[in-house]
């Protein structure tokens, strides 16, 4: 199920100008990997060109080659919307659709993949779901309130639920924390500890201390100015990274000796 | 009940409120009661110049048979018109405002929401020109042919209009002319659906058109409802077209393409006003509250469809 992602020079684009510059990384399978970065360094649009949500925007595009499990995802014959059906993303903002109740929150993702489900097996996934998201202990019995009602940490867990019900081979966390509360954040970091036996997980957090906690492998990504396209710094195990880093530009950052 | 309480107490204690917050407040609630005050007038006004007419006795109200016979025929003509201009011009007003939002390349798509704008500023007897001298000649081998292979169908039964002035075409002159309404406040609520309702669509692996299936049309449900009602309104009012195009002869008739065809409420007034006197004017008034009465029940039926599933509307 879970698949390792190389990238080779890959550069990302808004337009003409030039955001994210020359990465290189493979992101191994079953495990965390944190990006860190100060705002504007291109880690979140990295994270976005991983599943092909970059080139939602007008004008942004991505060149280079990015391949999953020697898939390539933006071959010639590579199709935006199956590259996104098997690299599930959760955003900085909880997204449930409003219009949706809890249930048909988690079953839109797989109402588009297989239409022709039967009613228990769809309850059986939406259950499996929410389980894994550990949040079906809290909605069970209201599955058909709309999922705007929940908490933000709720919220957020069943956009983690709608994501993981498609069965995807990668899931990509965009600061899923950073709009949270404590003990949210703590219930989030968890279930990650969970699902990072079934996914490959990558995370963009501006909490060190996070990265430092759920990752196994922590990438440091900075930019020389405002304007300068962003770049991998450096990317090693999340231990290395946080004790004795190979880069001056590293630690400064680390360590809060920044600017 | 903080306020009722408070009035108990001896020196109320009243919170601080600045000036400029009690002027806004207050021209708004003004500008609120005034709608109020204006419907309440109108109201009082149908009602008290109908009274005559639903008083007298029937053989006085023209056609002899009462006020209700009278009413009914252009009741039914003005329903049936709206209805047919709203089947037709809601999927096409929010097709259009779905590929001006979300299909049309940007520089096109602002063009044509201009366009179909612009529709809504020709005035209404321009529409009923264009639909008696063109439109309605040009329908008349499509009616014949609705005759000859859907006759079965009550709907098309005929005999063809040899004018083609029907009401299937009145309902399509209505249909255009309240197409741009729909459609610019469809587009309008389209627009504002947020980014990470359609990322979290796409991220999903929805296409483009689950996307909007998704996301789209259903935070947009109620803005579209909404701007059909508006432009149900404009059908059911609209009077100089519906008086140029139709020919008018004959009562309550399912039959959409024959030349007999019962006349709408507002059309009917216009054409019969200026022969009118005495009990004449207190009946057409009579069908003009009735008109009303429709109106605010339809809108009323279009408020609690809305709000059936309001928890749902992602507003909150």
């Amino acid at each position: 199920m879970a698949k390792r992602i190389d990238c080779s020079d890959v550069n990302i684009y808004y337009g003409d100008f030039l955001a994210v510059e020359n990465v290189t990384v493979s992101i191994e399978p079953r495990s965390v990997t944190a990006l860190i970065g100060p705002s504007g360094c291109g880690k979140s649009t990295f994270l976005r060109a991983l599943n092909r949500m970059h080139e939602v925007i007008p004008g942004a595009r991505v060149e280079g080659k990015i391949a999953m499990d020697g898939q390539d995802l933006y071959g010639p014959d590579a199709d935006p919307v199956a590259v996104r059906r098997q690299i599930g993303m959760v955003f900085q903002r909880p997204n449930p659709f409003p219009t949706m109740s809890i249930y048909d929150n988690v079953a839109a993702g797989l109402r588009l993949n297989s239409k022709k489900l039967k009613k228990s097996d769809l309850d059986d996934l939406v259950e499996r779901s929410l389980r894994g998201a550990n949040l079906w202990n809290e909605v069970k019995d209201r599955l058909n309130r709309p999922g705007s009602g929940l908490s933000g940490g709720q919220q957020q867990r069943l956009c983690i639920a709608r994501a993981i019900a498609v069965e995807p081979d990668v899931l990509l966390m965009d600061e899923p924390c950073s709009a949270l509360d404590p003990i949210s954040t703590l219930a989030i970091e968890d279930l990650m500890a969970d699902l990072k036996d079934r996914f490959t997980i990558v995370i963009v957090t501006h909490n060190m201390q996070q990265a430092a906690r759920v990752s196994e492998q922590t990438g440091f990504f900075n930019l020389n100015g405002v304007g300068q396209p962003g770049r991998l710094i450096e990317f090693n195990p999340t231990e290395k990274i946080f004790s004795n880093p190979d880069q001056k530009a590293t630690e400064d950052y680390i360590s809060g000796r920044f600017g | 009940m903080t306020a009722t309480k408070a009035t108990t107490e001896r020196r109320p204690r009243r919170p601080v409120r600045r000036r400029g917050d009690r002027i806004f407040a207050g021209s708004a609630q003004g500008a609120g009661i005034l709608i109020l005050v204006i419907l309440a007038g109108v109201a009082a006004f149908l009602v008290i110049e109908s009274l005559p007419a639903l008083t007298a006795p029937a053989e006085e109200i023209p056609g002899g048979e009462g006020v209700g016979a009278y009413v009914a025929p252009l009741l039914f003509g003005t329903l049936l018109a709206a209805v047919i201009a709203l089947l037709v011009a809601t999927p096409l007003a929010v097709a259009i405002a779905l590929f001006v939002t979300h299909y049309a390349p940007r520089r096109l798509a602002a063009g044509l929401g201009y366009l179909v704008d612009l529709l809504a500023a020709i005035p209404s007897i321009v529409y009923g020109f264009w639909g008696i001298f063109w439109l309605a000649p040009k329908l008349v081998p499509f009616y014949r042919w609705l005759e000859e292979n859907l006759g079965f169908v009550p709907l098309f039964a005929g005999p063809t209009s040899a004018t083609g002035r029907t009401m299937l075409t009145a309902g399509l002159v209505l249909a255009v002319m309240i197409l741009p309404i729909i459609s610019a406040i469809s587009r309008e609520v389209f627009q504002q659906v947020p980014t990470l309702h359609r990322e979290a669509a796409l991220a999903l692996g929805a296409t483009r058109w689950e996307m909007i299936r998704m996301a789209v049309i259903p935070y947009g449900k109620s803005g579209v409802i909404g701007g059909a009602m508006l432009g149900l309104g404009r059908a059911l009012g609209e009077t100089l077209a519906i008086a140029l195009v139709l020919s008018v002869s004959g009562g309550i008739t399912l039959n959409l393409i024959s030349s007999g065809n019962p006349s709408t409420v507002a059309a009917n007034v216009a054409l019969e006003f200026p022969e009118s006197s005495g009990l004449d004017i207190n009946t057409l008034i009579a069908s003009g509250l009735a008109l009303f009465l429709i109106t605010f029940a339809v809108n009323m039926l279009a408020r609690w469809i809305v709000n059936r599933r309001a928890d749902f509307s992602g507003a909150n």
